[in-house]
């Protein structure tokens, strides 16, 4: 009970008003909401809706037929092939950009965005005309499955190296000196000490690198040269809308999003787990 | 195991970090090596690790040439200033690590870990990760780590400097405690003279790159070879030539021989001990040192003008021993 306990509390600065930090959070969760919903959530609404236009049944006949499943068959096996390359060499790529000192490592370092920025019809045409029927290297790989798995490799090359990239810049190298003085070599510091701590971004490079190779369209448009044993899943979808068939192409859309649903959510619960010691 | 350092030699660029560093760590001893930042200490410490490979000179590890060896060879354990713990490996895992890669089983792991994590007294941690640990928590973890591959040297580097004053004063005297406890030769980095005092039986002063002096805690405070040892250990006064500890600087009431006129600008009470900051007639500014029975007796008020005698002093010679010069023998004679 001392006189100088109300003066204080009189001259201590006005509590801040609560209402603007919970308009703020209702205001920015409505804005997401509102958004997603209108660049995502409604077109693919409207995609499952015209998927089922036949019914299920004509969902389900438009999904089994030959061309489709062989379609979605490829788009998932070379998508798998791509993004366990990535996951090897995209890792390899951001090491030695982040590790490694060499002249030229800036340039190098641009030229990785490049596939980002070339209109991936551009893309298609460059590999077609060096990797084609009469590539100047003698490497032939046109309208082949082989073409296409290049293709997609050149489109996802960003996504693993730069999810990669700056947690390798962060990681605390004094943790690798810690297992090299406890007996450790490269290769098992590499395995029980830098891998784990790299995964959880190797997972989000993967993730994006699926999620763009499952849906690319322009680079493998000329490579597959339009044959049945390298139509991938987006070429198909093209064909049935040329061919007027709206609902077989919007019935295949609706099970390859579904199929990248199920592996980024399966991606997602083994970043969980890689990340299980932040918590 | 005793480690031998012989003319090491170790550039970074232009700026020389080692310059032709030898020092002498005896079997079982725990040294400090103390020095500013930049003295090259921590750059000794990774040489002696194999973290650092040095330009010349020799590593011996208990009479064997360790020089070429690579660190996961050395048996050597190695403490870092910011733990680098396994930040991704729960306390045990991290614990066990470097019984794990050499192969052992794991009910002897087990056993090995239960034992060293009650020795850092981290009981019922064993199963958290390192984020979910305070700094001193994870400094022990550390320190567990590298004492479960049984090393023949531990070496600290700054082992407690990023810990809060409390923690690190508590783990100073713990970690004293664990050496004589197990014996294993321990050389720690410390830029604190107070800390190395208090811990090492040995301390090896170092400054831009060379040794200062090696000697006992004791010997460098009372016996510096040179005017950066005598600055660097413990507080000290200048006056002219003379280096003078503000504990052996007497202020009288009256005038004496010897003793200089001073004014009292501050007095600082810090329980016990009592600093007189005091200013002389030529502006310079010392301070004494005592403690606080000795401040109440003589009544000092700040504003009062005293006589400052030095009871001993050290001067430095370009050339030869330094000499102590002892102005008034017994205190209060």
């Amino acid at each position: 009970m001392t006189p100088v306990a109300p003066g204080a509390r009189a001259e201590a600065p006005p509590r801040p008003v609560a209402w603007p930090r919970l308009g703020g959070a209702a205001l920015g969760r409505g804005l997401v909401t509102a958004y997603l919903s209108l660049i995502v959530l409604i077109p693919i609404a409207a995609l499952v809706a015209q998927s089922i236009d036949g019914g299920l049944d004509g969902f389900w006949t438009a999904v089994t037929s030959p061309l489709a499943v062989s379609a979605l068959k490829l788009t998932l096996i070379s998508s798998a092939i791509v993004v366990a390359v990535n996951v090897v060499m995209g890792t390899a790529i951001a090491w030695v950009l982040v590790r490694d000192n060499f002249p030229g490592k800036a340039i190098v370092n641009s030229v990785i965005d490049l596939p980002f920025a070339l209109p991936t019809i551009v893309a298609g045409i460059t590999l077609l005309a060096l990797y084609g029927t009469n590539s100047p290297v003698g490497i032939d790989i046109a309208f082949t499955r082989v073409g296409i798995v290049v293709a997609l490799l050149f489109v996802t090359l960003p996504f693993v190296v730069r999810a990669v990239q700056p947690v390798l810049l962060e990681l605390d190298q004094e943790m690798e000196e810690a297992a090299a003085s406890l007996g450790a070599g490269p290769l098992t510091t590499f395995r029980r000490i830098i891998f784990p701590n790299l995964a959880p971004a190797i997972l989000a490079g993967a993730a994006l690198a699926f999620a763009r190779a499952i849906g690319e369209f322009g680079s493998v448009l000329l490579i597959s040269g339009n044959l049945p044993k390298t139509q991938v899943a987006s070429l198909f979808i093209y064909a049935q809308i040329q061919s007027g068939n709206d609902t077989g192409a919007a019935a295949v859309s609706v099970t390859l999003l579904l199929i990248a649903l199920v592996v980024l959510l399966v991606i997602g619960r083994l970043t969980h787990w890689t990340l299980r010691h932040d918590r | 195991m005793s480690i031998i350092v012989e003319g090491a030699r170790k550039e970074f660029g232009d700026f020389v970090a080692l310059d032709d560093v030898s020092i002498q760590v005896p079997d079982g001893s725990l040294t400090a090596l103390l020095g500013p930042s930049g003295s090259g200490k921590s750059t000794l410490l990774r040489v002696i690790a194999g973290l650092e490979q040095p330009d010349s000179g020799r590593v011996m590890i208990s009479g064997w040439d360790a020089t070429d060896v690579p660190a996961q060879k050395r048996g050597v354990g190695f403490v870092f200033q910011h733990y680098a713990a396994f930040k991704h490996m729960t306390v045990r895992d991290n614990i066990a690590f470097g019984l794990s890669i050499r192969k052992r089983d794991n009910k002897e792991i087990d056993e090995r870990v239960q034992e060293l994590i009650q020795l850092v007294h981290l009981e019922g941690f064993g199963d958290r990760y390192p984020s979910q640990l305070s700094g001193g928590q994870r400094q022990r973890m550390a320190l567990a780590r590298a004492l479960a591959v049984e090393p023949k040297v531990l070496l600290l580097d700054e082992p407690f400097g990023a810990l809060d004053a409390n923690v690190r004063k508590e783990l100073r005297q713990w970690l004293r405690r664990l050496h004589d406890e197990v014996h294993v030769t321990t050389i720690f980095v410390t830029h604190d003279q107070e800390e190395a005092m208090e811990v090492a039986g040995q301390i090896v002063v170092m400054n831009e790159g060379r040794v200062e002096q090696t000697g006992q805690p004791t010997d460098l405070y009372e016996h510096p070879r040179t005017e950066f040892v005598m600055s660097f250990i413990g507080p000290v006064n200048r006056r002219g030539a003379m280096f003078i500890r503000p504990h052996d600087l007497e202020l009288l009431q009256v005038p004496a021989p010897d003793a200089e006129e001073a004014m009292i600008e501050r007095i600082v009470r810090l329980g016990f001990e009592t600093r007189v900051e005091l200013l002389l007639p030529d502006g310079q500014q010392i301070w004494a040192q005592m403690t606080r029975d000795e401040a109440e007796f003589d009544e000092l008020a700040e504003g009062a003008i005293v006589y400052a005698r030095p009871r001993r002093a050290k001067v430095f010679e370009a050339n030869g021993e330094p000499r102590t010069e002892e102005l008034s023998a017994a205190p209060g004679a």
